[in-house]
């Protein structure tokens, strides 16, 4: 007997943090206590994109979707929606400032704005079933690419399309393909860089986790484009289930004859290993991710010459990104041009972002190029939660820059992000709200960079610590204008003479803060005050008498927790704070029930 | 699991969609079948089965079979509504497994509506 019900469960990262195992656990055992174990199939897919309200599920067909789904909804949720029909309202969606839910998926502007081409079967199959990915026409592209094209029309169509790299720097897919075909020397490799370390980024992970075969199939293509006939995935290790689905998806390739000896009975021979990669971030970088496969330090070294020419143990190389390989399947089979009427003039076809930070719809989302950034923050994102105000977003993690409110209407591709003096990456997406210090901001970035520069060239090494001595030093109140020269001349000269794009693109964050936001700047260095009172060292704490003693009846609990015991009052009386013996440490801000500690 | 050949990849394709195609939400006939209480009492539950085989007997993959609440009509259980897309909701009352085949004999595969099981034509107004 078919099944009348599928029950898409999420199991990507997040909704796995959130216990989603156990609630698909619980869903088979309630679904065969009722007896519905034949009309009702529990399936378990990769990432569904709406992380922040994981444990998530979608009922096909009806597309139904819940949210935050808990074990003991379980039993309520099967009895009422899966035997008699009626769809659970309080596990669906509700819009930010709205009481009605949205029960359909599709109904939900989150999803419904999204375009799907990389993540085209997030959430539609079990990501360790290729069954699964050839029902949703998987590796029909690689039959076509195999049987009805030469490798010449591969790299036509490809070269078409417009499809440039989606790992940061967005170099033209094509001619990269081109470079490596071209190039003297065999074997060829291709290379897939899962090496994903922007903090606030997952959509390469997420694409592993959701669907493997689409990275396999897309390498397959490539490696028929150029001729190669080995692959290495290089997957950073903290992404445990990205490594374990990748890993089934080869084996499940391999016995299906899609890699190793004569594919598909065409003669092509090709396969793929798996590099594990310790979580240095340079490593994202290409010729420190080809050093790390050959199994020497990841360190970069000067380019040229490209990887195309000497890349992995010196012979011709071609490395994309895992969102790269995952487009090129639906670009063999619907062509180049269909791809390329997607996107803007320069930036072709969709691309994949990770919402996270000050946002109501934390996420992965996929969109057309040309999207702009208040579409993505208030169409998708939901806007800003708690009713604050919207003032900044980080793109393109520790390498891109912060964009200001002014230039929310900044269609979304490669060369306006640049213009604004930040840069696409590989899609990280912090948003920013009114109550984050920019400076603040600048400092966690170089924090971040400085302890990941590899150390081998000397801007690098050294311009990152001594910017973030800056930035501390300012975020500390003992800045001074000279500081603020000092910083920018210094960013300057990281950004030119580093070796690697780590080091060329850490300035970033330092420097559109400075043009975007040097009052905030100022605020600190002249004024000894952080704006947004993050920086708690320039802030001063004072008690309302009146809301401590009317709202609060002097409850005592900042006097008993203050570490530097500089709170003084009595029961049922105002307290007050001794700034000469306060450490400004925040935590009678933390700890007021009443909200009578103001920071000034 | 033999290694494939290129002729095999649409056979291993469209075996494994039949299981799948549910998934995308394309019908061409949706059958509602009534699972309130008194559905339920009247023996609604072999009513789905019911359904269910015949939509894998006849290899039947653009039908979906669904289940909703009470109808109204609680004396005239078990009911279910057929959709045909495109046309009026047909709702069938005092509905056994051979009224079920007869149902999906002549209005889903036929395309006629099987009027001696059938109560009326469209549904109630909705504001």
């Amino acid at each position: 007997m078919p099944h009348r019900i599928h029950l898409m469960v999420c199991a990507g990262t997040g909704c796995v943090a959130n216990r989603s195992p156990e609630v698909r656990d619980a869903l088979v055992a309630e679904i065969a206590k009722r007896g519905l174990q034949d009309e009702v199939q529990v399936v378990t897919t990769g990432c569904n994109g709406f992380c922040g309200a994981g444990p998530l599920m979608v009922v096909q067909p009806d597309g139904i979707f819940y949210q935050q789904i808990s074990l003991k909804d379980v039993p309520h949720l099967v009895e009422e929606h899966f035997l008699k029909g009626r769809p659970v309202e309080k596990l669906m969606y509700v819009p930010p400032e709205a009481r009605t839910p949205l029960p359909k998926m599709m109904d939900i502007p989150f999803f419904s704005r999204q375009r799907l081409i990389a993540l085209r079967n997030r959430g539609l199959i079990d990501p360790e079933k290729i069954e699964e990915y050839i029902a949703r026409d998987g590796y029909t592209a690689l039959a076509k690419a195999l049987s009805q094209m030469t490798p010449q029309q591969i790299l036509e169509e490809v070269k078409t399309s417009g499809l440039r790299g989606r790992g940061g720097a967005g170099f033209p897919t094509g001619t990269k393909w081109e470079h490596v075909i071209r190039a003297e020397g065999e074997p060829k490799y291709v290379i897939c860089n899962g090496d994903e370390g922007d903090p606030g980024a997952f959509m390469d992970r997420s694409i592993v986790e959701s669907d493997p075969h689409s990275v396999i199939e897309g390498m397959l293509i490539g490696a028929r484009a150029i001729g190669a006939r080995w692959g290495v995935v290089y997957i950073r290790n903290e992404y445990p289930l990205a490594v374990q689905r990748l890993m089934i998806a080869l084996e499940q390739a391999r016995e299906y004859g899609l890699l190793g000896d004569d594919i598909l009975g065409t003669g092509f021979d090709f396969d793929i290993s798996v590099s594990r990669g310790a979580g240095a971030f340079v490593c994202g970088e290409a010729t420190a991710l080809v050093s790390a496969v050959e199994g020497r330090p990841g360190e970069p070294r000067a380019r040229p010459p490209r990887l195309a020419q000497h890349g992995l143990w010196n012979k011709p190389t071609c490395l994309n990104n895992v969102e790269t390989w995952a487009n090129v399947p639906p670009i063999i089979n619907n062509g180049g041009a269909w791809y390329a009427q997607i996107g803007t003039e320069k930036s072709k076809g969709t691309k994949v972002f990770s919402l996270v930070g000050k946002i109501n719809n934390t996420g992965l989302v996929e969109v057309p190029m040309g999207i702009t950034l208040r579409e993505i923050i208030y169409d998708i994102g939901g806007g800003v939660p708690g009713g604050k105000k919207f003032k900044a977003v980080q793109t393109g993690g520790p390498s891109g820059g912060c964009i200001p409110n002014e230039l929310i209407d900044l269609p979304i591709d490669f060369e306006s992000l640049a213009e604004a003096g930040s840069m696409m990456g590989s899609g990280g997406m912090v948003i920013m709200d009114e109550d984050t210090c920019m400076v603040d901001v600048a400092r966690y970035f170089l924090t971040f960079t400085q302890d990941e520069s590899c150390g081998k060239c000397t801007p690098c090494r050294e311009g990152t610590q001594l910017m973030l001595d800056i930035l501390t030093r300012i975020t500390e109140g003992h800045g001074t204008m000279d500081d603020l020269e000092a910083l920018e001349e210094v960013a300057k000269v990281v950004a030119e003479a580093s070796l690697c794009g780590l080091g060329t693109s850490a300035p970033n964050p330092v420097l559109t803060t400075m043009r975007y936001f040097r009052d905030e700047y100022l605020a600190h260095i002249q004024a000894h005050k952080c704006p947004a009172h993050v920086c708690r060292q320039l802030n001063t704490y004072r008690i309302d008498p009146a809301i401590c003693a009317e709202r609060g009846h002097g409850c005592g609990v900042c006097r008993r927790e203050c570490p530097e015991k500089a709170i003084f009052g009595e029961k049922n009386q105002a307290h007050r704070v001794d700034s000469s013996l306060c450490s400004k440490c925040g935590t009678c801000v933390d700890l007021c029930h009443f909200n009578a500690v103001i920071v000034e | 699991m033999p290694k494939l050949k290129l002729e095999d990849l649409a056979g291993v394709r469209d075996k494994a969609r039949k299981a799948t195609l549910l998934r995308e939400g394309a019908a061409r006939v949706k059958m509602t079948v009534h699972m309130g209480t008194c559905g339920i009492a009247a023996g609604a539950r072999k009513i789905v089965e019911a359904a269910l085989r015949e939509v894998e007997d006849g290899d039947l993959r653009d039908v979906m079979v669904t289940t909703s609440g009470c109808a109204g009509l609680c004396s005239r259980e078990p009911m279910a509504t057929v959709e045909v897309v495109g046309e009026a909701p047909v709702k069938y009352v005092d509905l056994t497994e051979t009224k079920i085949k007869a149902v999906f004999k002549e209005h889903i595969v036929e395309g006629r509506i099987a009027e001696q099981y059938a109560l009326a034509i469209g549904s109630e107004r909705t504001y």
